[in-house]
Parts: structure tokens; C-alpha cells; sequence
């Protein structure tokens, strides 16, 4: 069971290879957590992760492998990464997600379908099924990676950021869906985090690192805010950003 | 069946359970076989988690009523969903109270079993349960008509056993004449923690009623001042009548945050200066004196929406020095911590998971919210844990399992006795998984 700082004392990870879903899980486990379970699709980057986790003071890991391609089999994912938890499951994260190659995918029908398997799809079936677990045993509690990025669609990774703003969007109804079952899901935006996934790409202002990210998480569970903005400030600046007038964010955009 | 969201008194990890009400014992025995996890709650004025039992099945005992007819010599028996406030309804008028009262009378009979509360007078009258000479307890292997003579394992367990033994549906109490609804108050207030504590050493003992309450967020000379008050039923007076209900609603929950180092060192500051250096014998109403909280209906709500951790231990004589380490800890943490509550005890008693142990007791309330908090009590911890002392289940909501089994080295007493009635462990709660008490 979570204690009072909502600090858990079992996670499961979905995208359990995500720099910044390891680092979240490290930053659990060198506060509370004992038992991590880590799923993803690459077995030997899982079990490096997992032993990470062990040298940290996890006393149980597990890992699980799936293919976010392939949302049919998301139920079997959630089901075995479950199993591997004797009692109620206090925090499941779901960091599923790719950036891709916005310049060749943005004109490829079948990769830009994959952008929104991976980082849309597969998320919302999991969800359906972690959802319904959790309802079930009467507590718990979901955390969702979504991105700054979900707040205002940009011209150069529209297939990542749109595939998250539907994501985030979802997980806002799911939140209220959530509301007198015991269960609450929340929704982490992080700016830029420099991570292998965005090895490569232009950093954007207020970057930031997956330490930083996790140790806002942490935070961020004890007040149990339905939105987690890592850095903080960048809820400001998005109050902005969304609502400036789309040649100007056009222009904004086209300058960096 | 219905879902409903249940929490502590201290409003920070609810869970959702199937609620039921039985009203006799024959439902209760009917309700616990109709489940495979199942668990007892009062009134829910255990801080954490106590009470509840995400996904379960949670039987409130608020319909177990019934009050015997009080005897010449003080002994009744009450249904476990009497709370004390009903309990002392019926008592006062004729002249009896409850020889042990926590901080609020809104506790069931149950409940302050189940966390065998303590009160002022621990110091010369024990808690709750030395003074409970018979109780009912529904296990799911059968229903037993516990004493201490006759099963002193089970008795003893279910005493500060935090419900898991099984559902109290009725208990035998003996209470204590009263000859006026006042009680006589001494107030001494200290400059420093020293004084106090060296007072309450010397003196506590010529004084049923005895309690602290210290400033945490002073720094410097004048850490840890605070104010003592001190006293004894008046042996003469008015016809005792019941404390009146609460006057005031805390309608809403408050902004988290309206309770800061700012508001809260300000509180202390007023609530200090406006105490007496000195005054002997003062008459006070037994509601003012004892339950000075239940005037106002849900204050835990003041603590906002992240709600509040109550920290209560109890470290042995020879280790006192930690309760200054304590305050010190938290006064340079500049983390916001209302009054805390210093008080002795006096001989704990046979229960494995009893809390008491003859020295002292701290507790504090602590809104959540400060990052550095959680860390800042896994010190204190440590320290307590190095001192001998324990943290208080029946507060709790946030030790880990490792440090709870350190506090209560006879756990494994208490999982053999539990087993012996609850063999497959269908008796559990939310605190019972967070701290692995059952070992399964």
C-alpha cells in the first residue's frame, strides 16, 4: 500500500526502458519502493534496468517483455506484469512511447499509423485493463508520461506530440472516471528531457534531465496534483504558448 | 454492493471498500464467512489506514449498540459501536466516566480497543484495556467470550491488536464515580523543555490527569517551551451532564497550505502568550479539559485536501534525552508542526502489539506537504528506534514494514495468536498490508 506521501511500495513500468521511467523507478525505490516490475520490449536493456534497480535497495524485480506495436496483446502485458505482485499494486507508470522520424514518417502511412499505435493505442487498451484492475482492488494509482509537448502541437513533431496530446486529453476524462473508486491517475508533462530518445534533436528551453524529472514525481505524488509539469515553471510558459496566435507560434517555432 | 471511499483522520490514502452495517452478531458471524477479506472499522479516528481495506469488505460497527444498565459498582457492558460520547450520555448523569479517554470521545468502544487509546492518565491508570474485563470477539473460526483469565493470548491481542483479530461486537468496561462534571486544572507554563520534562518527572504522579503541550517551531532558548496542565475530577460540585456536541463545522476542506510555518508558528506564539504562568485548581468542563478538539466538527479538514500525519511515539525513561533530540530535529527543519503533545506513561500491559512503554510519549501533527518531511520522519525513525521506543500504529500512516517489525519485536506472538482463530489471514486492513503485520 501507498503511505501518506503517496510513496509505493510496489510499481509496475510499462516502458520500463524509458531513461525517464528508470530514473522515476530509482528515485521510488531509494524512498520506499521494494518491488519493481519492468516491462518493455528489449529483454537485455530490461534486465540491465532491473539490476540498477537491485543495487538501489529493490528487493524484488521482474520483467516482462511486449510489443507496443500490437495493442491486441496489451491485456496479456497488464495481466502478466500484475502477476508478478503478490498484493495490490500501488503505482503502475506508463511510459510507453517513441519519438520516431517526424521528416520521413510525416509522409509514410504505416509509420505514421505506428507513431499513434505506439504512443496512443497501446497506451489507452493498457489503461482499459489497468483500469479495470485497479477499480477492483479499491486503490492505486496511474501515472501517465504525456509531454509539454501535448499542450500545443508543434510543425516539427507533430506525429509524437499530437499522438500525446490525444493521450493526455484521454487520461483527463480517465481521471475523472476515476473519481469515489479509490484510484487516481496522473498525468506527468515533462519539458525537454535530454534522454536517448531525444538524442539529436534541438533542445528546447528550460531542458531539463530524467534525475530532475523523477525527483519532481516524487513531489508531485505526495500532493497528488492531477498534473505533474517537470520543470514547474514550464506551466507558465505553456499559459502562454497555447494560446498565442498561430502565425506568431507558427514563427516562434520556425526560428529555432 | 456499494463502494465507498473510506479514509483516516488524517485524510491521506483512502481506499474503496464494500461498506456494510451489521446490527447483530449473528450478521457479523453471517457477513465475515461471505468474504475473503474483511475488517472492522468505528468511527475512523485512526490517523492512517487503520480503518480501512481497499477492495474488501469493511463493517462499520456504528449499528452494534446497546448499553446494560450501569451496576452499583461501575461495570458495563456496552455494544462495540458505543462511542464514548453516548457511553458518557448515559454514565455522567449518574455519576460514572470512562476511566480512560482519549483526545476525542468520538471513538468507538471498538475502535479504542482495537488501538488500545490512551489519555491523560496513562501514567497511574494504564490504557483502554485495564480496564476492559470481558469482551465478544467474531473470528472467522468462531465467536469467543474473551477475559484475561480465561484466554489471555487472544484477550491480550486483540488489545491494541488494530482489529485484526477478528470483530469486537460487545465489551464489559469498569467505570470510575465522578462527584462533578469539573475537573481542577493546574497550568504551569515553562520557557524551556527541561523544566517541563523535569516537572513532569517529579510531580505527575500527584495528579491523575497530566499533559504537555509543546512548541515545536521555536528555536534557540526558548526550544521546546510549553505548557503544562495538569489535574483531578472535582470531589464535589454539580450533577455531572454530558459534554455538549460540537458548536462549530469546518464545512469544507481548507486550502492546502493554509496551514504553514507562518500560521502555524503564529498559532503557538498566541496560544503560549494566553496561558497562565501559574494557576492552581482552576474548575474546567470535562469537554474543555479532555476533548478540547471535538468543540469543532471535522478540523482535520483544516489540513487541506493533502491532509496531515499524526507522529506519535513512546521512548523508555533512560532514553528522555530523545524527545529533546526530536523537537530539535524539527524545530531546525522549519517543517510547520502544531503543539506537540509530551506526555508519561506509566507499565504498558501483556499485548504484543501494545503501544505504551513506561517513559515518555511525543506526538505531533504534521501537515503533508513539505518535500523534506518524509525523510525528516524516517530520522526520526531511527531515532526512536535506537532509543527502544515504537511509533504508534493506530497514528500511523507512513513507517515501512522493516522499522515496524524492529518497534514490535513480538509480532511473531501476535501472528501465532492471530492464526490460531484466522488461520488463512481473512482479517486485514490497508496499515496490516503496508506494514506486512500478518507475515503472509
Amino acid at each position: 500500500m501507498e503511505n501518506a506521501f503517496g510513496q509505493p511500495q510496489n510499481v509496475v513500468v510499462l516502458g520500463g526502458t524509458s531513461d525517464i521511467a528508470r530514473a522515476i523507478a530509482l528515485e521510488l525505490v531509494r524512498t520506499r519502493t521494494r518491488e519493481v516490475v519492468l516491462a518493455g520490449r528489449k529483454p537485455d536493456e530490461l534486465a540491465a534496468a532491473a539490476r540498477e534497480l537491485v543495487l538501489a535497495g529493490a528487493t524484488s524485480t521482474a520483467v516482462v517483455t511486449f510489443d507496443a506495436e500490437d495493442p491486441s496483446k496489451a491485456t496479456q502485458c497488464v495481466s502478466s506484469a500484475f502477476d508478478q505482485i503478490a498484493g495490490p499494486v500501488d503505482l503502475v507508470i506508463i511510459a510507453v512511447g517513441a519519438m520516431g522520424d517526424q521528416d520521413s514518417d510525416e509522409n509514410d502511412a504505416v509509420a505514421s499509423a505506428r507513431m499513434i499505435t505506439v504512443n496512443f493505442t497501446w497506451p489507452v487498451a493498457a489503461l482499459a485493463e489497468i483500469r479495470r484492475r485497479l477499480v477492483a482492488q479499491g486503490s492505486g494509482r496511474i501515472l501517465v508520461i504525456s509531454s509539454v509537448a501535448a499542450i500545443r502541437v508543434r510543425r516539427a513533431s507533430y506525429l509524437y506530440s499530437g499522438a500525446k496530446a490525444g493521450l493526455d486529453r484521454l487520461c483527463e476524462g480517465l481521471a475523472d472516471s476515476l473519481e469515489g473508486t479509490g484510484v487516481s491517475l496522473q498525468i506527468l508533462r515533462p519539458g525537454f528531457v535530454r534522454t536517448k530518445m531525444t538524442t539529436g534533436l534541438k533542445e528546447a528551453p528550460f531542458s531539463t534531465d530524467p534525475d530532475a524529472v523523477a525527483r519532481d514525481v516524487i513531489k508531485g505524488l505526495a500532493t497528488s496534483h492531477r498534473v505533474i509539469t517537470s520543470p514547474h515553471i514550464l506551466v507558465y510558459l505553456f499559459a502562454i504558448l497555447r494560446h498565442l496566435p498561430a502565425p506568431l507560434w507558427k514563427k516562434i517555432n520556425e526560428s529555432r | 454492493m456499494p463502494r465507498e471511499i473510506l479514509y483516516g483522520w488524517g485524510r491521506t490514502s483512502p481506499s474503496a471498500a464494500n461498506l456494510e452495517n451489521p446490527s447483530s452478531q449473528a450478521q457479523v458471524e453471517a457477513l465475515l464467512h461471505s468474504s475473503d477479506a474483511t475488517l472492522a472499522r468505528g468511527l475512523g479516528r485512526s490517523y492512517g489506514d487503520a480503518a480501512q481495506l481497499a477492495g474488501g469488505l469493511v463493517l462499520s460497527n456504528r449499528l452494534l449498540g446497546g448499553i446494560s444498565p450501569i451496576d452499583g459498582a461501575g461495570v458495563v457492558t456496552v455494544g462495540a459501536g458505543i462511542s464514548i460520547d453516548e457511553l458518557l450520555t448515559v454514565a455522567m448523569p449518574q455519576g460514572w466516566f470512562v476511566p480512560v479517554t482519549p483526545g476525542t470521545r468520538h471513538v468507538t468502544i471498538g475502535g479504542a480497543i482495537a488501538a488500545d487509546v490512551h489519555g491523560k492518565n496513562h501514567h497511574l491508570d494504564g490504557s483502554f484495556s485495564r480496564h476492559v474485563t470481558a469482551l465478544r470477539l467474531v473470528t472467522p473460526t468462531g465467536t469467543h467470550d474473551l477475559t484475561p483469565a480465561t484466554h489471555h493470548d487472544l484477550f491480550w491481542a486483540t488489545m491494541g491488536g488494530m482489529g485484526l483479530t477478528g470483530v469486537v461486537t460487545e465489551a464489559t468496561l469498569q467505570l470510575i464515580p465522578i462527584r462533578s462534571d469539573h475537573v481542577l486544572v493546574t497550568t504551569m507554563r515553562f520557557d524551556t523543555l527541561d523544566e517541563i520534562m523535569a516537572e513532569m518527572l517529579a510531580h505527575d504522579d500527584d495528579f491523575r490527569y497530566s499533559v504537555a503541550w509543546v512548541d515545536c517551531m521555536t528555536r534557540g532558548r526558548s526550544m521546546g517551551r510549553g505548557i503544562l496542565t495538569r489535574g483531578d475530577h472535582a470531589p464535589s460540585g454539580t450533577t455531572p451532564v454530558a459534554p455538549r456536541g460540537a458548536r462549530l463545522t469546518v464545512p469544507f476542506t481548507a486550502p492546502s497550505g493554509l496551514l504553514n510555518s507562518l500560521t502555524v508558528r503564529a498559532f503557538n506564539e498566541l496560544w503560549f502568550r494566553s496561558s497562565p504562568r501559574h494557576r492552581e485548581a482552576e474548575p474546567q468542563g470535562i469537554g474543555a479539559f479532555f476533548h478540547p478538539l471535538d468543540g469543532v466538527n471535522s478540523w482535520n479538514r483544516l489540513y487541506g485536501r493533502r491532509g496531515f500525519v499524526q507522529y506519535q511515539f513512546a521512548v523508555p525513561d533512560e532514553a528522555g534525552d530523545s524527545v529533546r533530540t526530536a523537537i530539535e530535529k524539527l524545530s531546525s527543519s522549519h517543517v510547520p508542526s502544531f503543539l506537540a503533545v509530551l506526555k508519561r506513561f506509566g507499565p504498558g500491559n501483556p499485548g504484543p502489539l501494545s503501544f505504551p512503554i513506561p517513559g515518555w510519549t511525543l506526538a505531533l501533527d504534521l501537515p503533508v506537504g513539505p518535500a523534506k518531511l518524509p525523510g525528516l520522519l524516517n530520522e526520526l525513525d531511527e531515532l526512536v528506534l535506537t532509543s527502544g521506543g515504537r511509533v504508534y500504529l493506530a497514528k500511523d500512516s507512513r513507517l515501512d514494514a522493516a522499522t515496524a517489525h524492529a518497534m514490535y519485536p513480538r509480532l511473531e506472538d501476535f501472528r501465532r495468536i492471530k492464526e490460531s482463530v484466522d488461520p488463512e489471514g481473512l482479517i486485514t486492513s490497508d496499515l496490516a498490508r503496508r506494514l506486512n503485520l500478518l507475515g503472509k
